[in-house]
């Protein structure tokens, strides 16, 4: 299989049979974004200017230390990203996430993420590539009410 | 009047979907166009024409449209430029229906069997 060329810039964009307000209810209400991020325990209130930090569902590692840059309810998110529960990925400058939130005929959301200004971040860029998965997760969650299954290890 | 639940046209909308996708990935070319943007993503359509010689402007257009209804592509402008990124989430949206009931230790040690075979680990 052909390696891929990291490049500053990923675009990923599903449809979700759910309102553009339930969608962003969902990633920016920390209980929700437990569900579908890992167990993930978020503290922020995703206003401009402040802080959104992750940490691991027993408290014991810091995930992220996010700055929200943007917010536009219900229709885009926009934070910093630097992976902080690697050391080599913490080391490495911020990326950007952009979450778009569309209403579509028929009561659809169409959600598109876009994480960037990964040029100087290859490790990051490379491990970030889990973007379906959770995103899969978020659209189960909505739609059939529950997440997806942990991802099977191959080990 | 028959009333459509919403999950009923949830069901109806990913049938219909799932079509898009794997008529889209039915061809050599458009898988082609597919293993270009995941070497390097993020391309012009001008970029993507020298990848597939013998192709017309047109050809490729066409081509990239089918890829992008099925959500496989989704193009974006950037200043001047509308580039196309590869869109994995489709691909996965498959996986988790139509192969993750059948990911039991059977099939997963098959592959590990064949990957081991072909030298691929």
């Amino acid at each position: 299989m052909t390696t891929s060329t990291i490049t500053g810039t990923q675009v990923y964009q599903l449809y979700i049979n759910a309102t553009q307000q339930q969608v962003w209810d969902a990633i920016t209400t920390p209980q929700i974004v437990a569900r579908f991020f890992s167990g993930a325990r978020v503290e922020g209130t995703y206003q401009p200017g402040t802080q959104i930090r992750t940490v691991s569902p027993d408290g014991s590692q810091e995930w992220g230390n996010n700055t929200v840059l943007e917010s536009d309810p219900p229709r885009k998110l926009v934070h910093t990203w630097r992976s902080l529960y690697d050391a080599g990925m913490a080391a490495e400058p911020e990326s950007r996430v952009t979450w778009e939130i569309e209403a579509m005929p028929g009561g659809y959301a169409r959600l598109t993420l876009i994480h960037d200004q990964l040029e100087a971040a290859p490790r990051t860029a490379a491990s970030v590539t889990g973007w379906p998965y959770y995103l899969s997760s978020l659209k189960s969650l909505l739609e059939t009410g529950h997440p997806l299954p942990p991802p099977p290890s191959r080990s | 009047m028959t009333i459509l639940t919403r999950d009923f046209l949830g069901t109806y909308h990913r049938d219909v979907h799932d079509d898009l996708v794997f008529k889209a990935l039915a061809d050599p070319t458009r898988r082609l166009l597919l293993d270009r943007l995941f070497e390097r993503d993020g391309r012009t359509l001008g970029e993507l024409e020298e990848q597939v010689p013998g192709l017309t402007r047109f050809g490729v257009m066409k081509h990239l449209s089918v890829l992008e209804q099925a959500g496989l592509v989704v193009a974006r402008r950037q200043g001047r430029y509308k580039k196309h990124y590869l869109n994995p989430v489709p691909i996965r949206l498959i996986y988790e229906r139509w192969l993750g009931k059948y990911r039991d230790r059977q099939v997963t040690a098959l592959l590990d069997l064949k990957d081991h075979l072909e030298g691929a680990s």
